[in-house]
């Protein structure tokens, strides 16, 4: 058996390799390094058709779903933490705008436990969850199960195995070993659980930081794209604070289509590159960058 | 004794009696699971002031996290550097939630009924929804495992329903016994805390009852904010109000950068 390294690639590369129309991806980090510049690489290609995973869709998820990218979503809390709605989801699911957004929907106890049983090479994860509330009416990928050892009742969901998983992370080293640290979220699983995998790192470096509490091997990840203050508005703990102004700010520019529009057309598409994106957002917040 | 500031004179707002009153709930040396606003403040206010060992869980995978400021987000970086320690998220679900280490869940909500159910899912219908609300994130576990549960949300006709669009996390279920028969182990809700009072559940059949009430606040007040027909405790307290102590450490909290 042989394995393979990761491949060091440009962004725009990683993405149009990975991320094909009808593809379901999943694109984690727990508020603390989001893969905001992938998300944007994604509209920028103008890929359709993706079943996205998440458990906070969060900005990012909000921008590809309100630029049409998305057809089915995969989540357990779709909000603007600590601002309010995220406007691009409610509006694809109470308008269907700009196309209509399947949803399954989880907790997070469940999201947690279906990423855990991918990563493990499970058909399923069990929990103690679910008992008594109304998901399980509208979600099919929850199921009741008992323990053969004891009888207790358990909720059982299915592993998730995206057929991409994408992460930002802190570092790699040389060899494409990826490191991170601070709020490590679902990162490991969602590596471990996915087909085949795209990180996206702030720099390269001989050897990992010994702040470093998460390493996944070069050997289980596909493809290492470097993209500096690639998780810009959230963050990257040793690097860049989260810009909970831009998070602010987003609550106005995506309430209205066409603002939401405009702004699409001249961060990610006009702008063609994540760096220039970073320049004109640095320009507009005066200085909050 | 603290002296008491008269809230006519100094004006704390609504916000900051629920929050004050709300702290006061926090016991110390607890483990509380904190959701964002209004309990992630008032946890942190407990923590400084009459709970001082408390320990603070955030679904970020935060364990013990000393927030100087409300963090706006639950996965904050704050949160992470002043934490014990920093847990994946399937660990911070399965190993500590799932498995019984949680005292107190201290959530908040968008609407609840008479059995402190919560819905933060939709208004209206799942598929055509009025209103689509977040969903459920990590409440539905927090309900159903955390020994008590502490709820914190403005009381008006549209929140206190009679009967909920959608059920994202039991509390006292259908009441009576019907809790347990669902085999959850945590305990349902000890308090609902609002901006008009204090609700607890009915011992016998987990029905919410009014047990305290806000200075300033009438009965009639609080009944017609209610969208059931409200039971009123025949021992109904009036709630203290935020001493000077208590409302300084809000503000500071509150206004740190």
């Amino acid at each position: 058996m042989v394995f393979t390294v990761a491949e060091f690639v440009s962004l725009a590369d990683a993405v149009s390799e990975l991320v094909t129309p009808g593809v379901s991806v999943a694109m984690e980090g727990f508020t603390h390094l989001i893969p905001f510049a992938v998300g944007h690489e994604v509209i920028r290609q103008r890929v359709t058709d993706l079943r996205l995973i998440r458990m906070t869709p969060d900005l990012i998820y909000d921008q590809l779903i309100g630029a049409g990218t998305a057809s089915q979503l995969v989540f357990s809390w779709g909000g603007n933490p600590g601002v309010g709605s995220l406007h691009r989801f409610r509006d694809a699911i109470e308008h269907g705008w700009p196309r209509p957004l399947e949803l399954e929907e989880h907790s997070h106890a469940g999201m947690a436990s279906r990423y855990s049983a991918g990563a493990s090479g499970l058909p399923f994860g069990v929990l103690r969850g679910y008992s008594g509330n109304d998901l399980a009416q509208h979600t099919n990928t929850i199921a009741r199960i008992f323990c053969p050892f004891t009888g207790e009742e358990l909720a059982a969901v299915p592993a998730l195995r995206p057929d991409v998983g994408v992460i930002h992370a802190q570092q790699a080293d040389r060899h494409g070993n990826v490191g991170l640290w601070g709020i490590q979220g679902v990162q490991k699983e969602t590596i471990l659980a996915s087909k085949r995998s795209l990180v996206t790192v702030e720099e390269v470096v001989d050897e990992l930081d010994a702040r470093v509490t998460v390493v996944l091997p070069s050997w289980v990840v596909t493809a290492i794209a470097v993209v500096p203050r690639g998780a810009y508005p959230s963050y990257a703990h040793g690097y860049y604070e989260r810009d909970n102004h831009f998070y602010q700010a987003w609550d106005r520019i995506s309430r209205d289509r066409q603002d939401f529009e405009d702004w699409i057309e001249t961060h990610i598409h006009q702008a063609g590159s994540f760096a220039e994106h970073l320049t004109l957002v640095g320009t507009e917040m005066e200085g909050d960058v | 004794m603290t002296e008491t500031l008269k809230p006519q004179r100094t004006g704390p707002t609504t916000d900051e009696i629920m929050t004050v009153v709300a702290a006061r709930e926090l016991p110390d040396y607890s483990v509380c699971f904190v959701g964002i606003g209004l309990p992630s403040t008032a946890a942190n206010l407990a923590r400084l002031m009459r709970a001082p060992n408390v320990v603070l869980i955030y679904e970020s995978g935060t364990i013990g996290a000393k927030p100087t400021r409300p963090p706006l987000s639950i996965g904050d970086g704050e949160l992470a550097e002043t934490a014990d320690c920093v847990v994946s998220v399937p660990e911070i679900f399965a190993y500590w939630l799932q498995a019984g280490r949680v005292d107190v869940g201290f959530l908040g909500a968008a609407q609840l009924d008479r059995f402190g159910n919560i819905n933060t899912t939709v208004i209206g219908d799942y598929a055509h929804p009025k209103v689509r609300l977040p969903g459920a994130g990590g409440a539905p576990e927090i309900a159903a495992s955390a020994r008590t549960m502490l709820l914190m949300l403005r009381q008006t006709p549209r929140s206190f329903v009679e009967s909920l669009d959608f059920l994202t996390s039991v509390g006292n279920f259908e009441g009576g016994k019907s809790r347990d028969r669902l085999g959850l182990r945590g305990g349902g809700p000890g308090a609902v805390i609002t901006d008009m009072g204090v609700l607890r559940p009915d011992k016998s059949t987990g029905e919410l009852m009014l047990t305290a009430i806000h200075p300033g606040r009438t009965v009639q007040e609080v009944v017609a904010a209610t969208g059931w027909p409200l039971q009123v405790s025949s021992d109904l307290q009036e709630t203290v109000p935020p001493t000077i102590e208590e409302l300084t450490k809000l503000r500071a909290l509150v206004g740190a950068k």
